[in-house]
């Protein structure tokens, strides 16, 4: 009897591991091995909508993520900073463009990197110069509305 | 004068009486469940009555876990795809579903069934061993009753919780999946891409972490109401074990949802 408990009490515990380590690995995408990859930083006018997490795609294929946002700290400028985490094994020649783009109407914003033709690749740390705020749909409309355009 | 002052200071002096009992009950079940963690540490032979538990708690309600966490997820599933359609984005579904099941219903409803199935057998498990005097027979016997009876059940249910809800997600994504995909035709890769696109390990963490602390809290109500039964003032023997099962499981579901409240709103 004790070993039939033991027994069902190891299914339950393995059962419900499987679902936990599913759950973190698979949906959390938890990094067992972390700092994999490299991180590029990029200044935007404007980051609006954009959130930590957010993909970051080429040609949309999806090669990296947004690890933090913040305020550049040099007081003389408005500019968002936003840290990007690239695959490895990724090149980016020093002239990409990176934009953040909306996908569908109302869909989440994410970044969209272009590549350049420079023969200088970046490397960890570097800074991408190149950079296109998000669409402000709202001004668009109202530009056209009242005749801005 | 002395009419007009009686009735406010008759109020008064419910509302301080009332304020006053609360606060004592509150402390009173907070030193038992300090008591009963403490003696996890220092208890003599918790791994086999802890494994008893666990038996009871986790493998027991594994059954009807599933099947709460199946209906419930096709039922998200099938709400959430004619709420969707109307916006023309029923692909969206994977994130409705596995969002409201992991940050809510997964981490609530399993709570509250597992207060249904083990918090009201604790209560009256140990109601009946008040009033029975077994839990004098065990202290005469120089066996700690809070280290026999509550530590263990503490324990397996900070295991068997987030264990039991981690199931409960799981297999509601699955339930999700039946209606959603198989049943109403949407993409499967859509349903599993968005899935996976919008759940972020902070979800995860915070439906753990409300998990964990309901089980800590449903088995301190049940246990406290089970083992002072003997104290209670509308009823002895019997009944008394009745109505302190009943109070464990009503006291466990309102507090579960209360503190999911406040849980919810640090976590976010």
């Amino acid at each position: 009897m004790n070993l039939a408990r033991e027994t069902a009490v190891g299914i339950f515990i393995l059962i419900g591991l499987i679902c936990v380590t599913w759950l973190t690995v698979k949906l959390g995408k938890m990094e067992f091995v972390p700092g994999q990859g490299f991180e590029l930083s990029a200044r935007f006018d404007s980051a609006s909508g954009l959130r930590v997490g957010a993909d970051v795609e080429i040609a949309g294929v999806p090669v990296g993520c947004v690890i933090n946002i913040f305020l550049d700290a040099d007081p003389m400028r408005t500019q968002a900073v936003v840290r990007l985490r690239l695959e490895k094994d990724l090149q980016l020649s020093d002239d990409s463009i990176a934009s953040i783009k909306t996908s569908g109407l109302i869909g989440d914003k994410y970044i969209s990197l272009s590549r350049g033709g420079s023969e200088k690749i970046l490397g960890v740390g570097d800074t991408i110069h190149e950079t296109e705020s998000a669409v402000d749909l709202e001004s668009l409309i109202g530009k056209y509305a009242f005749g801005g355009v | 004068m002395t009419k007009l002052l009686t009735l406010p200071s008759a109020m008064c002096g419910f509302m301080g009486r009332w304020s006053m009992t609360a606060i004592d009950s509150v402390g009173e079940m907070t030193l038992f469940m300090l008591v009963g963690l403490s003696h996890i540490f220092c208890g003599a032979r918790i791994f086999p009555r802890t494994l008893q538990q666990l038996y009871a708690i986790g493998f027991k309600s594994l059954f009807v876990i599933l099947l709460i966490g199946i209906f419930c997820g096709m039922v998200l599933g099938l709400q959430g795809y004619y709420t969707l359609v109307q916006f023309g984005s029923v692909g969206l579904l994977g994130s409705a579903v596995s969002l409201s099941l992991i940050r809510e219903l997964g981490p609530v409803l399993t709570a509250i069934m597992l207060t249904g199935r083990a918090g009201s057998s604790m209560a009256a498990e140990i109601g009946v061993m008040r009033i029975t005097d077994q839990i004098d027979a065990l202290y005469v016997m120089d066996i700690n009753p809070m280290a026999y009876l509550v530590s263990p059940r503490l324990l397996a249910a900070m295991i068997s919780f987030p264990l039991l809800t981690a199931i409960f997600d799981v297999i509601g994504i699955v339930g999700g999946y039946l209606t959603g995909v198989l049943m109403l035709n949407i993409n499967e890769g859509a349903y599993f891409y968005r899935i996976a696109s919008s759940v972020t390990m902070s979800d995860l963490t915070g439906g753990f972490i409300k998990s964990f602390a309901f089980g800590l809290l449903v088995t301190t109500v049940c246990c406290h109401q089970g083992y002072n039964t003997h104290q209670r003032r509308d009823s002895v023997g019997p009944e008394a074990v009745g109505n302190a099962t009943t109070s464990a499981v009503v006291i466990s579901c309102v507090l579960i949802l209360a503190s999911d409240y406040v849980l919810t709103s640090f976590l976010l």
